[in-house]
């Protein structure tokens, strides 16, 4: 009798582990088609896309089309191609990732581990931001940017970034750092280390895995973000609005093997980013809250 | 003066009072533990000497320097925590030196003072490891290797053993003990152990709903407890409290106790002013130790009373036997011989060692004095 249970118990778990590998294949494949037909049609000529299978491998492989999506497709009113908005994007992206997730473990350090009045109401406004959708605060920034002299700047995105972000590296480090035992910011204190020494020398050595998490996010948010980009970028457009000046041109042929050549280009960062420093986002997110 | 002053030191949190007015002087080379039941105030009186809590009135001061306000790296004190809070980043050796590296000391010398601390604790081989790589007691010895690196003036401990499990805690309990008597360092213990209360502290301080209860030795506070709750909370098992009435027999006081059949029998007191209580209810305190057999009775003890009664339960320990009465309508344990030949259920001679009894005024449960 118990053999025969233990029989069906092994049987029916096949039966269910096949089920559950079919449906995540089905769902990697789904979501990974759109990528295939970038990547197929960024490698063919024009014509085999105009004349044939949106599916079909290239019938003659190319790399003409990455050429001239990164360095001579017609942006706007000039013939630059993509890179010099990537190095817009570079230049933007890295300042704006580095201070907000500096000043986020920052703010985490003093909202956990020097507390004073008031603490939680100022956590609670900082979190408050997270939630402020991006069209509201437009108008307001481009006159603030305007007055201080940063509008149509990269130091002007990099700021609008920083701002955007520290609401959500705040939380990130406040919920890693209330984890972390009060009790060896004590010793350090006693040991004579002082506020800065201590974040510096015990607090940050251990924040590896949050700072994967706060870095991934930050970065893709940056890197993707449009809105400001459009709105702020002036002369100095970041590479998601050259991607659309690039898509959206209403003159002259689609060039549509350019136009996927410079999506992969665009999204390209963020891929490597995932793929980098992917499962170290997994282990931090869980990081905080396994931790005793 | 003492080495360290704690003078009518006050803390309250907004308008809640929970230190009230504590006095200890602690002199040099002391060991000095505080214990009392969570809650009681003792690790907050311990974080306002080590600088980490704000003292809300009157004063803490070390060598005769007032500490009130002064960062705690500038104190001269090295604290061992519960948790260690060894630096999970750095090595053994980092850890033990980074006090002296950030009070600015050189390399050399700071490599000196770990050498001699590692050896003294012998714990050499393990410098450069990281903390989680450690056990329990290992931990346990960096902590202590951390604070004694430092040569502070006051060492304080925060329920350094209480992390431990029930072996390692004995063992590290008497090399602490051993530390304390080599190294005649002033100490300052908390703990919630009154074991190790009684077994470390050359004196304790008893505290509870933020009052020092007693101040005083370990043979003073388990002797002569000045009030019930002290009695009880010292000594394991627990001091019996049994009501009992005060009659005069032959011109001498005696204590009257009713045993499990309604009998009453009067036990003879060593205090001679109890005659000031006759005819009055007290509560007579009487340790385990001093309630047993009558061949186990101490010898010395000039006023052993014997009184008959029930036994209800016998517990083997070991190297004694636990034996629980009913006098006074409370139940009573007493300790005798592991090898007493007794039973459930039999009425057995207790001697009672009323050299030893304390009494207390059951209204103001303070211990009448002789």
């Amino acid at each position: 009798m118990s053999v025969a249970t233990q029989d069906t118990a092994v049987s029916s778990g096949k039966i269910t582990r096949v089920f559950i590998y079919l449906v995540l294949l089905l769902s990697a494949l789904f979501y990974l088609l759109p990528f295939f037909v970038m990547v197929v049609n960024s490698l063919k000529p024009l014509d085999e896309i105009t004349g044939g299978n949106m599916m079909a491998l290239p019938e003659t492989w190319t790399i003409k089309p990455w050429l001239k999506a990164w360095s001579t497709a017609q942006i706007g009113v000039e013939a630059t191609g993509l890179k010099p908005y990537f190095l817009n994007s570079i230049l933007m992206v890295v300042p704006a990732v580095a201070i907000s997730t500096g000043i986020g473990a920052l703010n985490g350090y003093v909202l956990t581990k020097w507390r004073f009045r008031g603490d939680t109401i100022l956590f609670g406004l900082l979190l408050f931001s997270c939630f402020i959708p991006f069209q509201i605060v437009l108008i307001p920034m481009a006159t603030i940017l305007g007055k201080i002299g940063l509008a149509g700047s990269i130091p002007g995105l990099i700021l609008v970034h920083v701002v955007y972000g520290i609401g959500f590296t705040t939380l990130y480090y406040r919920n890693y750092y209330a984890a972390f035992p009060t009790e060896l910011v004590h010793a350090a204190m006693i040991d004579g280390a002082g506020f800065f020494r201590i974040f510096w020398r015990i607090m940050l050595p251990v924040s590896g895995p949050i700072t994967v998490v706060s870095v991934i996010w930050q970065f893709t948010n940056v890197w993707n973000d449009f809105l400001f980009g459009a709105s702020f970028g002036g002369q100095t457009q970041p590479m998601t609005v050259a991607l659309n000046n690039l898509v959206q041109s209403s003159t002259g042929v689609k060039e549509y093997n350019v136009h996927f050549a410079g999506a992969i280009l665009a999204a390209f960062p963020t891929l490597l980013v995932y793929v980098v420093a992917g499962r170290y986002f997994v282990r931090g997110l869980m990081a905080g809250s396994v931790k005793g | 003066m003492g080495f360290l002053d704690i003078s009518s030191v006050t803390k309250s949190y907004g308008n809640i009072e929970v230190l009230h007015h504590v006095d200890i002087a602690v002199e040099e080379g002391e060991f000095l533990v505080l214990v009392g039941p969570s809650g009681c105030g003792k690790s907050t009186l311990l974080n306002m000497i080590a600088g980490l809590e704000n003292i809300t009135d009157g004063d803490i001061s070390i060598k005769g320097r007032v500490m009130n306000g002064v960062h705690p790296s500038k104190r001269n004190i090295a604290m061992v925590f519960q948790s260690y809070a060894l630096y999970p980043n750095m090595t053994v050796g980092q850890n033990m030196t980074f006090g002296l590296e950030m009070h600015g000391v050189a390399k050399p010398e700071r490599d000196k003072a770990l050498a001699s601390v590692a050896k003294l604790l012998q714990i050499e081989p393990l410098l450069d490891r990281k903390p989680g790589q450690l056990s329990g007691g290992q931990r346990q010895r960096v902590a202590m290797g951390r604070a004694l690196v430092r040569e502070p003036d006051v060492f304080l401990f925060d329920e350094p053993l209480s992390n431990l499990d029930a072996k390692l805690r004995v063992d590290m309990r008497t090399e602490i003990k051993k530390l304390h008597e080599k190294l005649k360092t002033t100490i300052v213990y908390v703990t919630h152990d009154q074991i190790e209360a009684l077994t470390l502290s050359t004196r304790i301080a008893v505290m509870n709903d933020g009052y020092v209860q007693q101040l005083g030795t370990p043979k003073e506070i388990y002797d002569t407890p000045s009030n019930l709750f002290v009695a009880t909370f010292m000594g394991s098992p627990a001091m019996n409290i049994l009501p009992a009435k005060v009659s005069m027999i032959d011109g001498l006081p005696h204590a009257e106790i009713t045993n499990s059949a309604g009998q009453k029998t009067p036990l003879k007191f060593s205090q001679a002013n109890m005659a000031d209580w006759q005819g009055k209810e007290i509560l007579l305190g009487i340790r385990p130790e001093a309630l047993t057999d009558p061949e186990g009775a101490d010898r010395k003890s000039s006023n052993i009373q014997t009184l008959q009664n029930t036994v209800d339960v016998i517990e083997p320990a070991g190297a004694d036997t636990f034996v629980t009465t009913t006098l006074g309508g409370t139940n009573v344990i007493a300790r005798m011989r592991a090898d007493t030949e007794i039973a459930s259920g039999q009425m057995f001679d207790f001697a009672v060692n009323m050299e030893k009894a304390v009494v207390f005024d059951p209204t103001s449960k303070n211990r009448i004095k002789p």
